[in-house]
């Protein structure tokens, strides 16, 4: 079976969120899975409240968290919930730092701490538009899931376009279906920017609603793209986070007239208008 | 878990959290009714107001330190008016407590601010941050004892709750400091707050927004018993001790070296339950 393949049936959110449980919980790897340059990690999740796509959760090995490169990591990291089968969820990893390395060493029989669902999720499209969905590397993640959800739950049109450094990151497609694929180094599919797929999009038909999760450059660039052609826009951000729940106070983003948004209670969905630019810090690793 | 009084407070247990580490506001609305049935905390200590809203320091605002972290948060707040009347009734609904956590960059700031929490009897007691540099002299408030005196000093006339200092940890004698709040006629002192810190980022310059923060966690709790236990020794006012508590041994040691209380911090961050667990832990 392919990385990518759907094991079971979907699980699909209903737009909803609950109360997250008052507590991180000790759960189990099943398998990580290869997929090109990054990870999927499925764990038995079965108590879980359903998640609304884009809402992510707060990760930890559950032993040696700590004790590696510059003794670290010591704080949990936020991942999406990329996607929900029966009795699992999903987590695409990349192997980043610290703590991607640590959580990418799991394997099955190995306990994770997880601390969510936790943040606000996507909104549904409006009706009558179509869903483009836009994600840069290891930001596809929550794309999955909301794929999965827009796909029973709505009958919108749905286009994804998936941008990746390179064809060992390009294979992270096989977590969405029917991509339309760019590569900075032109390995697969477009050679150029992700950007250059959505204004081609846009102009063959922009009643649409953007959905997009990526590096901060290019949600940057989506943004400005959607204020111009006057396209409505979720962006799914990312920033430093110690807590996921509000406590910390480190995720914040500047927003348009003054101030700062939380990234874990405010978002990390937040609507493109929110935002005057997309924080240089704002994004998943590129 | 067995009642405990403090200062003249009932509480449930021996553990609160550490100012700024736990916004139960942001926590009801992402964990529901379960947080106010299962309050991990025997009193809730807020984020330090202070009299005009703060915004906050730009991002990136956290580093991961060796054992830790450090923070430049830079105090958001919404100022004490738009905490007395958008947060201060969702605080009142908390089963535990409620200690008020303000600064002020004068005496008088301070002192203002004690004031206008002494009215409000949703207020239990109030915590002095002292950790904010004097506006004349530069010098952190709290980091000179007869400075600090001067201010608590100030503080005390102005509220009959009892009044805590934090102390801050950035300074060559703090139990000279701690003797100075009680001199100044706290009720009581905590320790210790984060340690000055900061990181570079790949250019060189300082990573932070702030250009500087706050260490915290593991990397700084064998610090804080030394600071703790050099501070009971000195004072006959009772001490919350904090620092890099993640465990009930570490809630334990600092009881052992003479805390009345003990506050979780950071570790709340990976846990939001961990106080209640040491709680359990020490036998509570």
């Amino acid at each position: 079976m392919p990385a990518g393949a759907a094991r079971g049936p979907r699980l699909v959110s209903d737009w909803s969120t609950q109360p997250a449980p008052l507590e991180r919980r000790l759960l189990t790897v099943l398998e990580n899975e290869r997929m090109g340059a990054y990870r999927v990690l499925r764990v038995a999740d079965v108590e879980t409240p359903e998640p609304r796509p884009g809402q992510f959760a707060m990760l930890a090995a559950a032993k040696r968290w700590g004790g590696g490169e510059d003794e670290r990591p010591y704080l949990a990291r936020a991942f999406s919930v990329a996607r929900r089968r029966i009795g699992e969820s999903h987590f695409l990893l990349e192997d980043v730092g610290p703590g991607t390395n640590r959580l990418c060493e799991l394997g099955a029989g190995d306990g994770l701490w997880a601390l969510g669902p936790l943040g606000n999720g996507f909104s549904p499209p409006p009706p009558r538009l179509r869903a483009v969905l836009v994600g840069g590397g290891v930001g596809i993640a929550p794309l999955a899931i909301l794929q999965d959800t827009l796909e029973a739950e709505s009958d919108c049109e749905i286009s994804v376009l998936l941008g990746f450094r390179d064809r060992d990151r390009a294979e992270g497609s096989a977590l969405l279906r029917g991509a339309q694929i760019a590569t900075d180094d032109g390995s697969v599919g477009h050679h150029g920017l992700l950007t250059d797929l959505l204004v081609r999009e846009l102009e063959r038909d922009a009643r649409a609603i953007v959905y997009a999760c990526g590096p901060a450059p290019m949600l940057e660039a989506v943004r400005a793209l959607c204020a111009e052609a006057q396209v409505q826009a979720q962006l799914a951000l990312e920033a430093g986070m110690a807590c996921g729940f509000g406590a910390c106070y480190g995720c914040a983003v500047p927003k348009r007239g003054g101030g700062y948004l939380r990234v874990c209670l405010d978002g990390p969905v937040i609507d493109a208008e929110e935002l005057e630019r997309v924080d240089e810090h704002a994004g998943s690793p590129a | 878990m067995s009642a405990v009084e403090f200062c003249g407070l009932q509480l449930a247990h021996r553990v609160i959290n550490g100012s700024g580490t736990f916004d139960a506001i942001a926590a009801q609305r992402v964990f529901g009714a379960a947080l106010i049935r299962d309050f991990p905390f025997a009193a809730y200590v807020s984020k330090t107001i202070t009299l005009e809203r703060k915004d906050g320091n730009p991002p990136p605002r956290l580093w991961e330190a060796a054992g830790g972290m450090i923070n430049s948060i830079g105090l958001p707040n919404k100022g004490v008016d738009g905490y007395l009347e958008e947060d201060l009734p969702q605080l009142a609904q908390l089963p535990v407590p409620l200690i008020t956590n303000v600064m002020g960059s004068t005496g008088e700031e301070l002192a203002e601010l004690v004031a206008i929490c002494d009215c409000r009897q949703e207020i239990a007691a109030v915590e002095l941050n002292v950790s904010c540099p004097n506006v004349k002299t530069g010098l952190d408030i709290g980091a000179d004892p007869r400075q600090l005196e001067a201010v608590v000093g100030v503080c005390r006339a102005r509220t009959r709750k009892p009044l805590i200092v934090k102390l801050t940890p950035n300074t060559a004698d703090v139990p000279a400091c701690a003797q100075a709040a009680q001199d100044g006629g706290a009720d009581a002192v905590s320790l210790i707050n984060t340690l000055r810190a900061t990181a570079l980022g790949p250019g060189g310059g300082p990573w932070l927004g702030g250009g500087t923060g706050g260490l915290s966690g593991p990397a700084i709790r064998a610090v804080a018993l030394a600071q703790v236990a050099a501070v009971t020794r000195r004072v006959t006012i009772p001490a919350i001790g904090m620092g890099g508590v993640q465990r009930a041994a570490h809630a334990r040691d600092l009881l052992d070296v003479g805390a009345a209380l003990v506050a979780v911090g950071s570790e709340s961050f990976r846990d939001p339950m961990t106080a209640r667990a040491i709680a359990e832990g020490l036998g509570e």
